[in-house]
């Protein structure tokens, strides 16, 4: 049944996902049954060489795609079985992302590119101000709130788009390369904010990565190759 | 939702000013024209209208000649005998007046003023024929009429010229070198249909003109005044077969005479009027038309523009309604201001264009009212196709777009 999971349990898992693109002889395997339980309040790193299908499995995760064949349960939903717009509100009300490139929206303030999920939920604007100051705060920019993305660094911007992901509270933070376009001190830093936010506010956290170092920070490591999970270690510094 | 969706346009909007300019221009440009141009021919249809009726409403002008001259080669038609008003008077049935105009021109004199004007010599009936309002005074009386007295009523260019704050009732002045006892004055009636001024003027009773200026009993013109009750066509046409008999003309002939129906030209110079206002109207919607490609066009292009910020708001959990909404909230918003702007534009171009073009401004909610309907109308036909574009767009392969 849907419903709240506690720290620990089940929140997500993959029952013998495969995913096609394309049909007849052009049509490619890119997940040929794959199978991943991740518990509440873990950090997992997805690693792989490019094709080997941890994007689209982020993909699935995220609930932007859905799977060909098999099942993904998350919180007790059959996702596969959701339609676009439930998945959008499923999105809206217990994920959110960080993507490689940012993707803050562009001459929008700091405050304005954190409140956007709460536009969407409908909150008041007070509550909306308020919520996303806190967010703010909590990666450290709560002074940089009314500066637009051209006027950030980098790893601000990061940290921006990280408290636009937290600003609902979601139970899971999906981050596809976070650290992919910067350099080694800003992706600590931003490493650094991630596990924080997975120890102290109960974030289950979804990372794609290419960089070990990076993907240390890891409690769980989970490496693809062709489609299928390949090993599942524990992380190093975790 | 609505408020949310409102609200995240209107900063879209913000956040791109001149774009959002630039989108609207057709629309401003096309809204302005309909109202400027459906204004301005409404103020022309009235001042048309305005002009005819200060020639007298239902009145016939009767001339020697065929059209507004008297012809070209060939012997001249001669002039109506003072005979004919009063044939006109008791022969046709619906008449309520019957005015002769025997015209001439000469300098008016008092003290050191002098002031060169025309002169038209009538009768009583004039005054019902044709709607003058007095400032002061009196028209002739019927011994003054039939005496043809030295008596004159003075148009307010004559008064003004020669009399400036002075009132000249009961004074006299020297008209073609008659002496005349002015009797009365004319309120102003301002310019004619024909860029004439109609205050310029000096009434006197018919004989003392033609005894004393023109020196024959030659009548130019015939007002006739038509009972509003009688068909004005039955009227004209037997007052055409009197005059002809009148006239001695054999039944092949043409007339030498033409019937000028005041009703008639004003109904035919306000069609046209109208007819030009709604061919002017009808190519400036056109524009308006433009205008709203216009709108798509730059939707359009600001979908593919903006497919990651749409790709970015799919993700955080927009469902797809809520992006075609705020797309066509966008359209639609733009659209309305870009309607209100027309609207502000036209309504400051009539009013500085209505004094040059020497027409009443006349303000009409309904032209403003549907051409700001129409403009948000096109917003939404315009907006939905890029709208739907946008919403129907796949997150992932959105966030992926360069």
């Amino acid at each position: 049944m849907p419903g709240d999971v506690a720290s620990g349990e089940t929140l997500i898992s993959l029952r013998g996902v495969r995913k096609i693109f394309g049909e007849g002889p052009t049509a490619f395997a890119a997940l040929k049954g794959v199978d991943i339980d991740i518990a509440k309040g873990d950090f997992v790193a997805v690693m792989g060489p490019s094709g080997s299908g941890k994007s689209t499995t982020m993909n699935i995760l995220g609930c932007l795609d859905v799977p060909t064949d098999g099942e993904y349960l998350f919180r007790g939903y059959h996702v596969e079985r959701l339609d676009r717009d439930q998945r959008a509100l499923l999105r809206r009300r217990y994920l959110g992302f960080v993507f490689q490139g940012f993707n803050l929206l562009a001459r929008t303030s700091a405050l304005e590119n954190v409140e956007l999920p709460l536009v969407y939920r409908g909150e008041e604007k007070a509550a909306r101000r308020e919520a996303a100051m806190a967010a703010l705060d909590k990666v450290g920019l709560a002074d940089w709130w009314d500066h637009t993305p051209a006027e950030l660094s980098g790893g601000q911007q990061q940290r921006v788009a990280i408290a636009r992901a937290i600003v609902t509270h979601p139970d899971v933070l999906l981050a596809d390369e976070p650290t992919g376009n910067l350099d080694t001190e800003r992706s600590i830093e931003i490493m650094e904010l991630l596990t924080d936010l997975n120890r102290n506010s109960d974030i289950t956290v979804l990372m794609v990565t290419h960089e070990s170092d990076m993907a240390a920070y890891a409690r769980t490591i989970i490496h693809f190759r062709d489609g299928l999970v390949e090993r599942t270690e524990t992380g190093k510094k975790a | 939702m609505w408020a949310t969706t409102f609200l995240l346009a209107v900063r879209e909007i913000r956040r791109h000013l001149l774009r959002s300019f630039l989108t609207i221009l057709g629309i401003v440009i096309g809204v302005w024209a309909v109202v400027t141009m459906v204004t301005l021919g409404n103020g022309a249809t009235a001042a048309v209208k305005e002009q005819i009726s200060s020639l007298g409403a239902n009145v016939l002008q009767v001339r020697p000649g065929q059209g507004f001259g008297r012809g070209g080669g060939g012997p001249q038609p001669p002039d109506f005998k003072i005979e004919d008003i009063d044939a006109i008077r008791t022969q046709i049935v619906g008449v309520t007046a019957v005015a002769p105009l025997v015209q001439s021109s000469g300098t008016a004199v008092y003290n050191a003023a002098n002031w060169s004007t025309t002169i038209n010599g009538t009768n009583r009936e004039y005054f019902v024929a044709q709607p003058w309002t007095f400032t002061g005074g009196r028209i002739f009386s019927e011994a003054e009429e039939q005496a043809g007295k030295a008596v004159c009523i003075i148009g307010n260019t004559v008064r003004s010229r020669l009399f400036r704050d002075e009132d000249p009732v009961g004074k006299r002045f020297r008209i073609k070198n008659i002496s005349c006892e002015i009797i009365g004055t004319l309120a102003s009636k301002g310019q004619g249909g024909f860029g004439n001024d109609q205050d310029d003027i000096v009434l006197m009773p018919f004989k003392a003109v033609q005894r004393r200026m023109t020196g024959n009993r030659d009548v130019r013109t015939i007002m006739v005044s038509v009972d509003a009750n009688y068909d004005s066509q039955a009227i004209q046409s037997s007052l055409r077969d009197l005059l002809r008999q009148r006239r001695h003309l054999s039944a092949g002939a043409e007339d030498d005479f033409n019937i000028f129906d005041t009703r008639q030209i004003s109904e035919t110079l306000q069609g046209t009027t109208q007819i030009l206002t709604s061919l002017l109207g009808a190519v400036a919607a056109v524009s308006l038309l433009v205008g709203g490609i216009g709108i798509m066009n730059i939707m359009l292009v600001s979908v593919t523009e903006r497919t990651r910020e749409i790709g970015i708001r799919l993700a955080i959990g927009a469902v797809a309604r809520e992006v075609l909404l705020q797309f066509l909230v966008e359209a639609v918003t733009l659209a309305c201001l870009g309607g209100l702007l027309g609207l502000l534009l036209a309504l400051i171009s009539t009013l500085a264009l209505a004094p040059v073009l020497k027409v009443p401004f006349i303000f009409d909610a309904q032209i403003n009212l549907i051409a700001f309907v129409f403009s948000a109308l096109i917003g939404v036909v315009f907006g939905y196709f890029p709208a739907r574009r946008a919403a129907s767009l796949n997150p992932i392969e959105a966030l992926r777009h360069e």
